[in-house]
């Protein structure tokens, strides 16, 4: 497990400072962080929004189908990411079920960094709504209740009492969302159109340099993107700790 | 508003305005966002007719590429489970280096790309033990053992990861009472340890399953993409796309749709059964 790690920190280290900085902040190299970034931004934007409403109407709602629609929520997740890139293009190419209604209001996803985004949405879609779920489970109807004979409006309840309950665990929901969004590769590599410099992931980028068997190359843009990982790692692990201090606050 | 019932004060959202928006608007997203594109699959497969289908379908490159992805997530899936057992084992029995832990989970976090990439720095032929295997006429990259080996490694969280916290959780105390009464350790784990934890180790698999079975990424870039030699079936999915031929893409797709189905479906059942 560490091997692999220790190989490309070698080769990383091979590089002199200055040839590691030419080639991870050459233009392709910045251009692809910031298609990269974006997408993975409006995919957690839209995957906060969409695990949210999901989180809530699985959890207060008794409904026929609401067993179905809980084993949906997984599907991302089973669903090879090659198998959601192709479908996800045919369905928003300009002649596609999507694509043909969007085309005549000027809205272009395919081979756009907004289908960079939905690419990235659908294959982290489970994430803040698995976080979430649990802890909107544990709520207990009585805190509601004593809220409401004190008077407290449902805003106030909404507001005071369960936004603060399900915040941590949604924070970390979104930071998971982010970190898979910005490692992922079968889903989007289809539906990018992969235009240098204006649609190309920096995942690509690594296996374009790697192609070219240009390794130094391929070994640096590919270390950039383990260090965010790093770094989103540390992250999702502050979050959940806090997530963890908080709960017992409130117990 | 709605009146107030008496006993029970209505919780946030229970009104029948609220209640019906929130569904509906629910139901119609999963379906615009996660169910159109599993129908499109099907239709588009479909599309040429079921002689077309079929004939896409046996195609020779393709069913070589499904019995590879058989093989490898058979391999992999046996070798994980054994491992992750193992690691969960350990690293509940004996207090390990938190590090141990995160080393564990960092193949879940990062991209599957830079996987591939690391092993190719391994063992290609420019890669640290690189000189050494070709010494020893030993081919590793562009073979289906590269394939199992970044699939392995990119999919070694999973079985761990379901089984440490019960692991955890269980303790060792009826290990100890098996060892106490005279129980040998094998005895032990076939007979205590192991069906402690038996749905949780098959939870683990099926997850373990799908994600190698669609493992792309990582696989892309040590493979080498021969057709119908080291060509796993997301790589000729993505090959068949590549050459505009829609209906074999689709076709490929289906049967890897139907086992994300399946998986979902058994998962289900073991929700149930684990919470029953």
């Amino acid at each position: 497990m560490l091997l692999p790690l220790l190989a490309l920190a070698l080769k990383a280290t091979s590089l002199s400072w200055a040839a590691y900085w030419t080639i991870i902040s050459s233009p392709r190299a910045l251009s692809s962080y910031r298609v990269t970034l974006t997408g993975a931004l409006i995919a957690t934007v839209w995957n906060a929004i969409y695990g949210l409403l999901m989180a809530w109407v699985l959890v207060r709602y008794a409904f026929s189908g609401r067993r179905l629609l809980d084993a949906l929520m997984d599907l991302p997740m089973a669903l090879p990411t090659a198998v959601a890139g192709i479908a996800l293009t045919t369905l928003f190419a300009p002649k596609g079920w999507f694509g043909h209604l969007l085309s005549p209001l000027g809205i272009k996803v395919a081979y756009t960094q907004l289908g960079i985004g939905i690419a990235m949405a659908f294959t982290s879609a489970p994430f803040v709504v698995r976080t979430v779920q649990p802890v909107l489970e544990e709520i207990e109807p009585e805190i509601e209740e004593a809220a409401r004979t004190l008077g407290a409006g449902s805003l106030t309840i909404l507001w005071r009492i369960l936004w603060p309950a399900i915040f941590p665990a949604f924070l970390a929901g979104c930071a998971l969302s982010f970190a898979r969004s910005l490692g992922e590769f079968g889903a989007v590599i289809f539906i990018a159109g992969n235009l240098p410099l204006k649609t190309e992931i920096t995942a690509l980028l690594t296996l374009i340099r790697l192609e070219e068997f240009d390794y130094p190359a391929a070994t640096a843009i590919a270390s950039v993107l383990l260090i965010a990982a790093f770094l989103m790692l540390a992250l999702t692990n502050a979050v959940q700790l806090y997530s963890l201090r908080h709960g017992e606050h409130s117990r | 508003m709605r009146p107030d019932m008496p006993g029970r004060p209505a919780r946030v959202g229970d009104g029948p305005v609220a209640r019906r928006v929130l569904i509906g608007l629910a139901c119609l997203l999963t379906l615009a966002f996660l169910v159109a594109p599993i129908a499109l699959i099907f239709t588009q497969a479909l599309a040429a007719g079921p002689e077309g289908y079929l004939r896409a379908i046996t195609d020779g490159d393709t069913l070589h590429a499904i019995v590879l992805t058989l093989t490898t997530a058979a391999i992999v899936v046996l070798i994980n489970m054994l491992f992750g057992l193992a690691a969960a084992w350990a690293l509940s029995r004996f207090r390990g280096p938190a590090l141990l832990l995160v080393v564990i989970e960092l193949p879940y976090s990062i991209s599957p790309i830079v996987g591939g990439v690391m092993y190719l720095l391994l063992y290609g032929n420019q890669g640290l033990f690189g000189p050494w295997l070709a010494a020893h006429d030993i081919r590793l990259m562009f073979t289906p053992a590269a394939i199992i080996l970044v699939t392995l490694f990119i999919t070694s969280p999973f079985v761990a990861r379901e089984l440490l916290p019960l692991m955890q959780a269980q303790g060792i105390d009826e290990e100890e009472a098996a060892l106490s009464l005279g129980a040998g350790f094998w005895r032990t784990m076939t007979d205590v340890t192991l069906p402690n934890v038996k749905w949780a180790l098959l939870y683990g698999a099926i997850l373990c399953t799908a994600r190698s079975i669609g493992e792309f990424g990582g696989v892309s870039v040590v493979s080498g993409n021969v057709r119908g030699q080291t060509n796993t079936l997301p790589l000729q999915i993505e090959l068949l796309y590549n050459d505009y031929n829609a209906t074999g893409a689709f076709a490929a797709a289906t049967t890897l749709t139907l086992l994300a189905l399946a998986t979902i479906g058994a998962k289900m059942l073991l929700e149930r059964r684990r919470t029953a």
